[in-house]
């Protein structure tokens, strides 16, 4: 057999793909780095939080050198209702360098710059057919157009879509609630009205997560991120719900930025860019197979994806993946065994992280947030707990307990429900 | 920086994009037979951000590949058979400059 044009040929120039072509680099190992879109990050798409605590293993000084956009200081979850807003909103200084708001056409260019300075061989514009396998099914290389290029082992970085880990039955096609699709816009805004606005000072940045009426009560959410001189805003809505709500994708988008809560924020701004990108929800139970022969699977492609119910993570489970494949794929090429068996320690490595434990933490995060009440019923519920407990209309006053019984008394929500939820709750996140 | 938002119409926004539009080749293919017979035409035009499907008054799904975000939503609550959608040929279609 002649010798493979590369060790490693990675598919897709997102986190995921970036970081194991570049570990793998600086191990000494020749890789290549084939990207659909005409240059890394064209293609790529996420409301844009990043948490970056993990890629400091890899670029200890990313937050300076690279192109993120605010570093965020506040988190806000809210209800939204159809009268109002309730939520819990943290400011603190100790959420110092745990999350970042990115744009990803910046931030994923300067990962694959990084690359290129290892001495990755960027191949953008190319997109990838299918994969080459020999004669007993281990995969060998990749075919794009006319073109084949081998390699010892194959990275399947290709996003949530995955052709390539679908391809080869390592992945089946997703259920509805597996999966949600995201609707985002970009709004330009003078940095100054941003600053005002979200009440931040210099490169501080806010996250706001918006649920209930933010999508019309459709599972998923609202969110509205600052960058340096726009917002991102967008909703992320569950397709088995949204299928059978008979709303439209872009009408849930069009009510969420026009809601008064979300509204103040937006105005005056001018829309940039208009995106909508598929989101894996299923948590541990979409984690197909990671590895094969001569083939292992990172990020989005893997499914690696969490929904806690307060963040909601993509981009460092793609970074975890890809440190833990770049150690798997590493001892793989120095035993010289790239089959399934030798590539295990990626698994290994994936699962003894903090992907693995995280993924088994909030495993049964997914079929929790299903249940329609978050989504449709507690905003309300908390709305009118605080209505009654802060409007003074001559009344006599009720202690807090009494405010809140009434509240769910006179709401859809029985007691059995409450009781459910909070237990399913307690255990699932 | 008053006055509302104004979001636009969903061509509207697709204005601002970036796209590359491959002049000789659809990466969208519908089968009309099995759209019709399972009926899945509104929920795959509705389900579209980008509002690349339209039902067709016989219950076929009419399409606009050029607006196409490439999220593969479509794929997703499509019926087996119905839609072959890849991902454009490569430097074509979308080119996000935000993301």
């Amino acid at each position: 057999m002649s010798e493979p044009d590369f060790d490693v040929a990675v598919v897709g120039a997102g986190p995921a793909g970036c970081v194991t072509a570049y570990l793998l680099a600086q191990q000494g190992h020749s890789v290549v780095l084939v990207e659909r879109g005409e240059a890394p990050g064209a293609k790529n798409l996420s409301g844009g939080v990043l948490y970056g605590r993990v890629l400091e293993q890899v670029f200890p000084d990313f937050a300076a050198a690279a192109p993120v956009e605010r570093r965020v200081v506040r988190n806000a979850v809210t209800f939204l209702t159809s009268t109002g807003a309730v939520g819990v909103d943290l400011t603190s200084d100790r959420l110092d360098g745990n999350a970042y708001t990115v744009l990803r056409a910046r931030f994923d260019a300067w990962l694959a710059e990084r690359c290129e300075e290892a001495g990755v061989f960027l191949m953008p514009g190319v997109r990838v057919d299918r994969l080459l396998t020999s004669p007993s099914g281990a995969v060998t290389g990749l075919v794009a157009g006319d073109d084949e290029l081998s390699a010892r082992v194959v990275v399947a970085a290709d996003g949530v879509n995955s052709f390539l880990a679908r391809g080869l039955g390592l992945r089946p096609k997703p259920a509805q609630n597996q999966l949600a699709v995201g609707v985002k816009a970009v709004v330009s805004l003078p940095r100054e009205t941003i600053d005002d606005r979200f009440g931040l000072v210099g490169d501080e940045g806010a996250a706001l997560a918006m649920v209930g009426e933010a999508t019309g009560g459709i599972g998923g959410g609202g969110f509205l991120y600052t960058n340096a001189t726009s917002l991102s805003v967008g909703v992320v809505l569950r397709l088995d719900d949204l299928a059978a709500s008979g709303a439209s994708a872009s009408d849930v988008f069009d009510r969420y930025c026009e809601h008064p809560a979300v509204q103040r924020y937006l105005r005056g701004g001018e829309v940039l860019e208009y995106g909508s990108h598929l989101v894996a929800e299923g948590g541990l139970g979409m984690l197909g197979t990671v590895a094969t022969d001569g083939l292992v699977v990172v990020g989005d492609a893997a499914g690696l994806t969490i929904n806690s119910g307060l963040t909601v993570r993509g981009m460092d489970l793609a970074i975890g993946s890809a440190i833990a494949a770049a150690g798997g794929i590493g001892d793989a090429l120095d035993a010289g065994d790239t089959s399934a068996a030798g590539l295990a320690g990626y698994r290994e490595r994936l699962m003894a992280g903090f992907v693995g434990k995280d993924l088994t933490t909030y495993a049964k995060a997914p079929a929790f947030l299903e249940r329609p009440r978050m989504y449709r019923d507690y905003g309300p519920v908390l709305e009118d707990v605080m209505v009654r407990a802060f409007d003074l209309d001559t009344t006599p006053r009720k202690h807090l307990a009494s405010v809140a019984w009434d509240a769910l008394r006179t709401s859809p929500v029985g007691m059995l429900d409450l009781a459910s939820d909070l237990w399913a709750g307690v255990r699932a996140l | 920086m008053s006055g509302a938002l104004q979001v636009g119409s969903v061509p509207e926004r697709l204005a601002h994009n970036r796209y590359a539009l491959d002049e000789d080749e659809s990466h969208i293919v519908v089968d009309q037979d099995v759209v019709r017979s399972t009926g899945c035409a509104g929920v795959i035009a509705r389900c579209c951000p980008a509002h690349v499907y339209t039902e067709l008054p016989d219950g076929g799904l009419g399409v606009e590949y050029a607006a196409c975000l490439e999220c593969g939503t479509c794929l997703a609550v499509a019926p087996e058979g119905a839609l072959s959608w890849h991902y454009p040929r490569g430097g074509f279609g979308v080119s996000f400059r935000e993301g």
